[in-house]
């Protein structure tokens, strides 16, 4: 271990600004990321269900008259 | 002989053979990237010229580096694409599109964070950054040509030879610091002799970087089966997924 302390270790040798802004820039942006990734397969499926349920009632539709 | 790889160009096998790989590079992306951030933020020892302000190395490089691997990969899948007409290499190259798009963005942006203390400034217009950031524009200019058309298979093509053209940039961003006087330093991490850098600083910095060629592949996985869903919505199997899983 390279740090005496947690705050010596948040200090980072007075660089802290610049490492944690860049540790923190990295974690947002991958989580963001990752985020957005995941969301997509469900944002994908619930359109095409969509579709189905419009063209099933198109079907109904053109059935009745 | 390489036959056998043909039918994993099937949307559906692709769809399932990615599905069963992504657990595995999920996992070890985190254990990796978990080791190597662990050890080099707490354990690696403090640079004696840079202090603790180095550590921004094991975010930087591993970022900078996979940003070009990222490029080389998506250039690969879309001249597959182009030359062979395999739609799931289309589909591949749009999903690492972004993806190398925030690695970049991160290299550049800790590149700037570890330049202000060190070079005294956040940018300098020289090779290697300039080199780095027209990267960034390749990715956005992939990223907005395969969105532009409505038919996927012309993105497709439009977006692979921006792709495809731009791999011209990757040996200028990794020789820029030899060919021109650059504030960049030239490489620490050498293959074919010994690295110029301290084994206890050189082991994480390794680490980090196969994690995040690891974390590509993960988010590339996912990427991937949400574009193959996308672009065969009208395939039987993914409407049983749609059924499934979509609004009731």
């Amino acid at each position: 271990m390279q740090f005496d302390s947690l705050t010596d270790f948040l200090n980072m040798g007075g660089y802290a600004f610049y490492v944690w802004l860049s540790y923190g820039i990295t974690v947002f942006s991958l989580a963001t990321l990752i985020f957005f990734s995941v969301r997509q397969k469900r944002k994908i499926l619930i359109e095409i269900s969509k579709k189905m349920q419009r063209e099933e009632r198109l079907k109904a539709n053109r059935s009745n008259q | 002989m390489w036959k056998w790889l043909h039918s994993y160009a099937d949307p559906q096998r692709a769809y399932n053979l990615s599905g069963t790989l992504l657990p595995w590079f999920a996992t070890l992306a985190i254990a990796f990237i978990g080791v190597g951030s662990v050890w080099g933020l707490l354990f690696a020892p403090v640079d004696y010229q840079q202090g603790d302000s180095y550590r921004i190395i094991f975010i930087h490089v591993p970022a900078a580096s996979m940003s070009m691997s990222a490029y080389m990969a998506m250039a690969t899948s879309a001249f597959i694409g182009l030359v062979w007409q395999i739609k799931s290499a289309d589909w591949a190259a749009a999903a690492i599109a972004p993806i190398g798009a925030v690695v970049t963005f991160i290299a550049l942006i800790t590149g700037a964070a570890w330049g202000k203390p060190m070079w005294g400034t956040w940018w300098v217009w020289d090779a290697r950054l300039t080199s780095e950031l027209v990267l960034l524009f390749l990715y956005l200019g992939v990223i907005s040509l395969y969105a532009s058309f409505e038919d996927k298979v012309l993105a497709a093509r439009a977006a692979g030879i921006l792709a495809i053209v731009g791999v011209i940039n990757i040996p200028i961003i990794k020789y820029s610091v030899e060919w021109w006087n650059s504030l960049h330093q030239p490489a620490t991490i050498k293959i074919t002799e010994k690295s110029s850098m301290a084994p206890e600083m050189l082991y994480p910095l390794l680490i980090n970087i196969f994690g995040f060629g690891l974390m590509i592949g993960a988010i590339t996985l996912v990427r991937f089966r949400a574009e193959i869903l996308a672009r065969n919505g009208m395939r039987p199997w993914v409407r049983e997924l749609a059924k499934a899983e979509g609004v009731k």
